[in-house]
């Protein structure tokens, strides 16, 4: 049974330290250094905040990830998910050696290979040939298994026909290609991966879950998953961590960790930018303030009935004045699949600029429109002619829509399970 | 039961450093990497120029020519039967395989962090691969040199090289350690406070003119008797003028000071490696 066990994670913790590096980091070099000869214990480790960065903490460190422990078993597809900044990337880094915790320890029965981000290491001006070479050494083979796996890899990557020209000539869909290719045929007993699927189209992302289930499931190897794409965590893994500010605040089965996720996604119904935070979605003439999601009698609401309108509020500062522009808006489940878009275009800010001060602009959106589920929500402030964004802030709100068997809702009486992406009322005749 | 099981993990990531953790088996087991890199560093640093690799040979002949100028024929520095261009040259092809390493290997943290955020491999490669890839550039300048030592030969010019001269692949492989192992040293230190790399850029340019590349060394000694001992302090003077008596046959060999410079150049390759290998661990924190 403890054979089984292929990666055993021991309270790890990583603390990062805020702000510039100066004549203050100095001293406390100085300082962990006078600690550290004496054979003290850094002097450092005891403070810092958790990692919340919404709000303004007290030290100067913080602990990114926060005595975190669980144990991988061979074989096994993990999902790791949370929000950002929960500490996914930090442990991540952890476990492929890229920085080394601060305490605790990682025992492993495993070579370790990371695909943190694909293309590592590309080189613009060497061939797609040249590049297998390279990426794959840096990944941690050697030549003679990159020889051996060739026509393989260029084979998967679909760019035969590029695969003698340099690769800054290649699109970036091509470069990941290429670069995912190179990683698929890593034959690591552990391999770590976070946000691969990011890119590429629609074709090559489903061949790219599919390669990675045969990874997991045909070949018996272990994978550890970071992805916010909901649907692809849901079809690969089996168990999955939460993650939040740095701690694992769930283990489990992976439907229990996506509830447990969404759930986690409640909080965020009203969110307010204070001054001193440094980031506030802005651009330079104007900065966000407030969002807040409410019902229909004007009350923050992270729930909201499927039937019942939901508008979501704005309040923006103009900071220079005398500039044209409109909002805009879009819509996120939780798989991360974007639901809708809509631009405020007949808006009164793009005939007649504002003054300095602060505006609030609503946006409404209908009942019986979406499905039951979580919801995130982007904000933008664009100009027209030419059509340019100057800012696009992702996750600013999150509401969730509860279904209910009411004459009112799509579903009526029926109780059963209600698939589709949206749920609009529509007129049967 | 729990202490028998311990014995089977294959590795344990811990926050820890041993004292001096330089991993042969693991340099080894990434050779492929580091030829790797070499490649790479030789393809790509000419392409999209007209010269290419010439710009190798450019570079130390003028600079030849100009110290040629400034230091013989202006300030009078006297070679003896050498020609002062070979003389010059010698020097300069020498010092440049230790800037070349140093520069390379100073950055390599900096430079490279974008590729050690997201993948491990022992970093120690990187700048190892630029001391290899400078070797051909070192190469190159040399048979620069050796074309020079017959044009002038055949001239008629009085040149000998001493029969030590089949030491002098370690003279270089000396230079190499040496670069690579303040290299090492000056790069751990960039990743946190940058002041390091301005230090460089002229520190090289200082450090130039005690390293005995376009004098003798015996000349600052009875020139400057109160400051010659700065030069004399330096183990890259050592080098050099070593270099010049195996090539050229002139100037003098001090086994004291080579045993001096081989027992600095040691000390410095390990300080390197040992501050290289505890910051390979958490730079990506800091740069």
């Amino acid at each position: 049974m403890e054979k089984d066990i292929i990666l055993k994670v021991e309270n790890i913790s990583k603390q990062y330290r805020l702000g510039k590096v100066g004549t203050g980091t100095l001293s406390h070099d100085l300082n962990r250094w006078w600690h550290e000869i004496r054979g003290k214990e850094n002097p450092y480790l005891k403070i810092g905040d958790t990692n919340d960065r919404s709000t303004k903490g007290t030290s100067e460190y913080v602990w990114a990830i926060k005595d975190i422990s669980f144990e991988v078993k061979r074989g096994e597809v993990l999902g790791i998910i949370g929000k950002n900044g929960a500490g996914k990337s930090t442990l991540l880094k952890i476990l492929s050696k890229v920085t080394a915790p601060t305490t605790g320890s990682i025992k492993s029965r495993g070579r370790i290979a990371s695909l943190l981000e694909v293309g590592t290491g590309f080189n613009g001006e060497m061939t797609g040939r040249e590049n297998i070479f390279l990426n794959g050494a840096i990944l941690g083979m050697t030549k003679k298994e990159i020889s051996s796996k060739l026509n393989e890899i260029i084979e998967f990557s679909g760019c035969e026909r590029y695969i003698d020209t340099p690769v800054k000539r290649y699109s970036s869909g091509m470069t990941v290609r290429l670069a995912f290719a190179v990683a698929a045929f890593l034959e690591p007993e552990i391999l770590v991966i976070d946000e691969v699927l990011a890119v590429g189209d629609a074709e090559f992302q489903k061949k790219a879950i599919g390669k990675m289930q045969d990874i997991s499931k045909g070949e018996g190897r272990t994978v550890l998953f970071v992805s916010h794409n909901m649907a692809a965590v849901k079809s690969l893994c089996t168990r999955g961590i939460v993650l939040e500010y740095g701690k694992v605040v769930f283990e489990g089965s992976i439907d229990n960790c996506m509830q447990k996720y969404l759930e986690n996604e409640n909080s965020t119904a009203h969110r307010i930018w204070e001054k001193a935070n440094v980031k506030i979605p802005k651009a330079d003439f104007i900065q966000l303030i407030e969002v807040k999601v409410l019902d229909k009698k004007g009350q923050v609401s992270l729930n909201h009935s499927i039937f019942e309108d939901i508008t979501i509020e704005f309040t923006y500062e103009i900071l220079k004045k005398g500039e044209l522009f409109t909002h805009g808006f879009n819509l996120f489940n939780v798989e991360n699949i974007h639901i809708l878009s809509s631009h405020d275009k007949e808006s009164e800010t793009l005939k007649k600029p504002l003054l300095e001060g602060i505006y609030k602009k609503a946006v409404v959106i209908p009942g019986n429109l979406l499905a039951e589920g979580s919801y995130s929500c982007s904000f933008a402030i664009m100009r027209y002619n030419p059509f340019h964004v100057e800012f696009h802030e992702l996750e600013v709100v999150s509401f969730n829509i509860i279904d209910e068997v009411s004459t009112n809702t799509v579903r009526g009486n029926y109780s059963g399970g209600f698939p589709g992406i949206v749920r609009p009322l529509l007129n049967w005749k | 039961m729990d202490s028998k099981n311990t014995n089977d993990w294959l590795f344990e990531i811990t926050p820890k450093n041993k004292f001096l953790s330089l991993n042969f088996k693991e340099i080894w087991q990434y050779r492929d990497l580091l030829m790797l890199f070499v490649k790479r560093d030789i393809v790509t640093v000419y392409k999209q120029t007209v010269l290419g690799p010439l710009w190798y040979l450019i570079q130390p002949l003028f600079t030849a020519i100009t110290f040629t100028i400034v230091f013989n024929n202006m300030a009078g520095i006297e070679t003896g039967t050498i020609p002062p261009f070979l003389f010059n040259l010698a020097g300069i092809t020498v010092w440049n395989y230790f800037t070349a390493c140093l520069n390379g290997t100073s950055d390599t943290f900096k430079a490279n962090a974008g590729i050690f955020g997201k993948v491990y491999f022992p970093r120690i490669i990187t700048p190892l691969s630029v001391v290899f890839s400078n070797l051909l550039k070192f190469g190159i300048q040399f048979i620069i040199f050796i074309s020079f030592y017959i044009f002038y030969y055949l001239k008629g010019y009085d040149l000998s090289f001493s029969a030590y001269v089949i030491f002098f692949p370690f003279l270089i492989a000396i230079m190499g350690i040496l670069g690579l192992g303040l290299g090492m040293l000056i790069s751990s230190m960039v990743t946190k406070y940058r002041d390091f790399s301005y230090l460089v850029g002229f520190g090289i340019q200082l450090l130039m003119y005690l390293s005995a590349v376009m004098y003798p060394m015996q000349l600052i000694k009875a020139k400057l008797p109160e400051y010659g001992w700065i030069v004399e302090f330096n183990p890259l003077a050592y080098i050099i003028e070593t270099a010049r008596f195996l090539l050229l046959g002139i100037g003098e060999i001090s086994i004291l000071g080579l045993v001096y410079t081989f027992a600095i150049t040691m000390l410095v390759f390990f300080i390197g490696v040992l501050v290289f290998n505890k910051t390979e661990k958490s730079f990506i924190d800091t740069v």
